[in-house]
């Protein structure tokens, strides 16, 4: 079996299936899909215009709710938002292809030309910091741009967009897409200030005194270290890091041919690693869980294309140990035994004594869970961070310290890109109210 | 297996499927390929005076992405030399004894040159012949086809003038674009017409272009007003020919029914409201003379179902029940009943009988986010609105609601012979 390849899997809908998929949509009264978006995205508004051959009015409505429609027609889980609701799941029919349609209509004005759908409001002379450069950031942005107010985004990374550009999986969006759809929001009127820091290229205090509001987006952090013995030895990486690299760099350069790779974790993530370490030509992929399939915090549909992949799916493993002398060539886990869901809901489990066994690999990816940035945001006066070290804000998105603001995951701790915009949409209406409120 | 054969004005017919007049049977060739395939006749292609087509003549009204709900076509009749198509119609004949040939014919207004072309096609082996007075394009502007169609005398006329040399059955096609069929039906008998097809196309403008603005079909930057045909006709298509059927003076003589017949389904109803063959051309020119398998077996298989031997058990069945608004019962009492088992919660039934009709319908947002939707009964009018929107079959179905008030029509309301259930305005309305 060849392995499979980085196209899309998503294919973008010709005009004639379109057509006929925007036909099939019933125009549903109180559509369940349209509240299934956390951005409420008018599915059946737009889609609507898509059977007429309104195309701008189509990618405007989508826009108009969801700055990065683009993206998020490529990369939203719609199997458990939209199309999850979508009533035709009822009839037992497909639900509306909601996410290639959304494609289809704002790919014309976003990614393909640069069509300015927005014009800016009129200045209020006005300005709002935003620290980082990440679909939180970039919504809250473009929405505080069409307000008239002026948005300046710092990133710390070479280029914006954060996971957008340098997480999702190559197979659902490519970084070029992210940062064509990037250029087209930068369009709208918001400044993105990239390789700049805050914390270390700009202070965290010149942006409270120098603007009038400030809008946290730093998203998490990296996956920390397991505390493994021969976690140190070559090989053994941060996934992140391995992502954002075959994301940025020629295929060729980081081809894993012929290398035995395991990835450690149950959740989305450590899917995009597997999936993507198939796609670049291992020899043989594991994914290493803790508990067993059904505790795997990771979409079903997400774990069923890892099967369909070709994926050893290494269950109720506990790792313990890295083995090698300077280059990984094995983890070591324990087997483990389930128990009752505990008070998080979760089962608990234990090891099992004597059930040691080595899985021969040549590359270790640490999929465990991105940490949080305790240290930037509790330099933040009067944000408040909850146990799980997430920011904590109110229905606007205001954090303890009134003119700071934030969403993204940095607040829910990791969700999806539609999450974030949502969150940065809302904030820039609180940061609205508040500037206009002075 | 029921029989199929029939005999409509003494034109015998394997079965009741024919092909219309029109571009599969423009020649011999297609004509035996159709025969082969299964239909049971074809009337050619519209013989008459040597025309010239536009190279552009069809366009369609497409409905959500449902290809040729409707049919336009600027096509003239046959523009094949005469010779050549006696010649053909001769062969096929010779090789296919026993399936119905009939000849659509076409001239101008001239009793020789009806003589000349009845003489033609009988001698070149007609089964029967169709007088074309339907084209309502082109050859109208010379006096032929709907012209002819329009004017009951010029209808009754140019039959008269058929018959005195016919000695076949003679049909004659009528035009629906005219504004009460039966005058147009009255005058084909009168004049002598074993019997009458219907409908032909209907004046249509299938749309714009937005960018050129031309109308389609686009000949050289303009158009011209065509004839409408297929799916999208088939409503108008039987109500002409149940009015015909249920004309006293015209009760019970042959048709054969045209219109937007596609499927068996379709043939069925034709037959119900007294047609006797029915005829095809959209449905053909879209999907091939491969259908009539289908048309076949399925009539059949209707057929054996209702325990009926022959077409004529079916023929008429539905005529009586076409009746004037004035007879009919206004304390039918029926109510829309939602099956919550199969709802799907989409709202459409809502949103339509809220903006569209009688604010009968209720929605809520259930506890899993769907919509949740119920009949206020004492405001429902039963007007059936809900259950043509509801997507989901058997979903809404009209339940009849008894009443004590027995029959009352109209007729009997108004002249003081019935009484009148309690309707809903009289709660709402104040
Ligand atoms: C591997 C992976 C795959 C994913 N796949 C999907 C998917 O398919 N679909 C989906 O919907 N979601 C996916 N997600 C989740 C999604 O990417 C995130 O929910 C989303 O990007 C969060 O947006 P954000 O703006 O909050 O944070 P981020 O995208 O993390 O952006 C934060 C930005 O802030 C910058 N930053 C941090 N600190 C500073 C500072 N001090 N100064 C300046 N800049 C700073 C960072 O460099 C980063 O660019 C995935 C996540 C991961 C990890
Ligand atoms: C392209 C085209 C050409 C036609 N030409 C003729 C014709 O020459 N003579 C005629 O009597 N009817 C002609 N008709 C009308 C058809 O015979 C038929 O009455 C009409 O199309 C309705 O049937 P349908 O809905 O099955 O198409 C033509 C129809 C079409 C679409
Ligand atoms: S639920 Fe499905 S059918 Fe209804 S509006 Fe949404 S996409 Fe269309
Ligand atoms: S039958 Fe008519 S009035 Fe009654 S609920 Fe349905 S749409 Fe409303
Ligand atoms: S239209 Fe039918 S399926 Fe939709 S809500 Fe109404 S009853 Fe339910």
């Amino acid at each position: 079996m060849s392995a499979p390849s980085f196209d899309e899997i998503k294919r973008p809908l010709p005009k004639d299936e379109a057509l006929t998929e925007a036909n099939r949509c019933l125009f549903c009264y109180d559509a369940p899909c349209m509240r299934a978006c956390p951005t409420h995205i008018d599915v059946p508004g737009f889609i609507k215009k898509i059977a007429t051959g309104n195309l701008r009015g189509s990618a405007r409505m989508i826009l108009e709710s969801n700055i990065l429609g683009a993206s998020c027609a490529r990369v939203c889980p719609t199997e458990e938002l939209c199309e999850g609701a979508c009533v035709l799941n009822d009839l037992h029919h497909k639900p509306i292809d909601i996410g290639r349609l959304q494609r289809y209509a704002t790919d014309p004005f976003v990614i393909d030309a640069h069509t300015p759908l927005f014009a800016p409001g009129a200045a209020t002379g006005r300005k709002v910091a935003l620290i980082g450069g990440g679909p939180a950031s970039l919504a809250c942005a473009a929405e505080l741009g069409r307000r008239g107010h002026t948005a300046i985004v710092f990133e710390a990374a070479p280029l914006a967009g954060g996971l957008n550009s340098y997480g999702v999986a190559d197979y659902k969006m490519r970084h070029e897409t992210a940062l064509r759809e990037i250029a087209w929001v930068e369009q709208c009127g918001v400044e993105i200030r990239c390789n700049t820091a805050v914390g270390r290229d700009v202070s965290l205090d010149s942006l409270l005194t120098d603007y009038d509001a400030v809008f946290v987006g730093v998203g998490l952090g990296g996956v920390p270290p397991l505390g493994l013995p021969g976690e140190e030895l070559s090989g053994v990486r941060d996934v992140l890091d391995f992502i954002a690299e075959l994301k940025t760099r020629p295929k060729a350069d980081v081809s894993l041919a012929g290398k035995r790779v395991a990835v450690i974790g149950g959740g989305n993530t450590a899917i995009d690693g597997v999936t993507q370490a198939v796609r670049l030509g291992a020899a043989k992929v594991h994914l290493v869980y803790r508990r067993g399939r059904d505790e795997m915090p990771a979409y079903e549909h997400e774990i069923e294309l890892a099967r369909k992949d070709g994926v050893d799916l290494v269950l109720q493993a506990q790792p313990v140990a890295i083995e090698g002398s300077t280059h990984v060539t094995g983890l070591r886990c324990v087997q483990t035994r389930l128990g009752e869901p505990g008070a998080d809901g979760r089962r608990a489990f234990e090891t099992v004594p004597g059930s040691e066994f080595t899985l021969a690999v040549d590359v270790v990816l640490r999929a465990s869970g991105q940490e949080k940035r305790r240290g930037f945001l509790s330099g933040i006066p009067g944000l408040a961070l909850d146990k799980g070290g997430r920011v904590i804000v109110d229905d606007t998105g205001r954090t303890g310290n009134p003119k700071v603001f934030a969403g993204g995951d940095c607040v829910s701790g990791g969700k999806e890109v539609v999450n974030a915009v949502a969150d940065g949409k809302k904030a820039a209406l609180g940061i609205d109210a508040l500037l206009k409120g002075n | 297996m029921a029989d199929l054969r029939v005999n409509i004005a003494g034109i015998s017919s394997p079965n009741p499927f024919w092909l219309a007049s029109a571009p599969p049977t423009n020649t011999g060739d297609q004509i035996k390929r159709a025969f082969d395939a299964g239909w049971g006749g074809a009337v050619w292609k519209t013989l008459g005076e040597p025309i010239v087509n536009t190279w552009s003549r069809y366009s369609a009204m497409d409905l959500n992405g449902q290809k040729i709900a409707g049919l336009n076509n600027i096509e003239l009749i046959t523009d094949r030399p005469l010779s050549v198509n006696l010649r053909e119609i001769t062969e096929v004949k010779k090789q296919y004894p026993h399936h119905a040939v009939i000849v659509s014919l076409m001239v101008e207004a001239k009793r020789e040159a009806w003589h000349t072309i009845v003489k033609q096609a009988e001698d070149a082996g007609a089964d029967g012949l169709e007088l074309n007075f339907g084209c309502p394009h082109g050859m109208s502007e010379r006096g032929m086809g709907a012209a002819v169609g329009q004017v009951p005398d010029y209808t009754c006329q140019i039959t008269t003038w058929v018959k005195e040399v016919a000695r076949t059955p003679v049909l004659v096609k009528l035009t629906p674009n005219i504004t009460d069929i039966r005058y147009a039906a009255r005058a084909a008998f009168q004049g002598g017409a074993d019997g009458v097809s219907l409908i032909n196309t209907i004046n249509s403008i299938t749309g714009v272009d937005l960018d050129t603005f031309t109308p389609r079909p686009a000949v050289a930057g303009k158009s011209s007003h065509g004839g409408y045909c297929g799916p999208a006709v088939k409503p108008i298509a039987l109500n002409m020919l149940a009015a015909i059927a249920a004309d006293p003076a015209t009760a019970g003589k042959p048709i054969s029914g045209i219109g937007g017949i596609s499927t068996w389904r379709d043939a069925a109803e034709f037959l119900l409201l007294g047609a006797t063959t029915v005829q095809v051309c959209t449905a053909v020119m879209h999907y091939g003379f491969r259908i009539v398998e289908d048309m076949i077996d399925g009539l059949s298989n209707y057929l054996d179902e209702k325990g009926m031997q022959t077409i004529y058990d079916l023929r008429g069945k539905s005529v009586e029940r076409v009746r004037d608004w004035k007879e009919l019962d206004l304390n039918y009492v029926v109510n829309a009943s939602i099956d919550q088992d199969k709802c799907i919660g989409c709202g459409l039934c809502y949103t339509a009988c809220n903006d569209g009709a009688h604010q009968a319908i209720g929605a809520v947002r259930a506890d899993n986010g769907r919509t949740k939707v119920h009949v206020i009964e004492d405001a429902c009018v039963g007007c059936n609105l809900c259950s043509l929107v509801c997507p989901v079959q058997g979903c809404i179905t009209m339940k009849q609601i008894p009443t004590d008030a027995g029959h009352c029509s109209w007729e009997q309301h108004t002249s003081g012979t019935g009484k009148l259930a309690p309707r809903p305005q009289d709660k709402h309305f104040h």
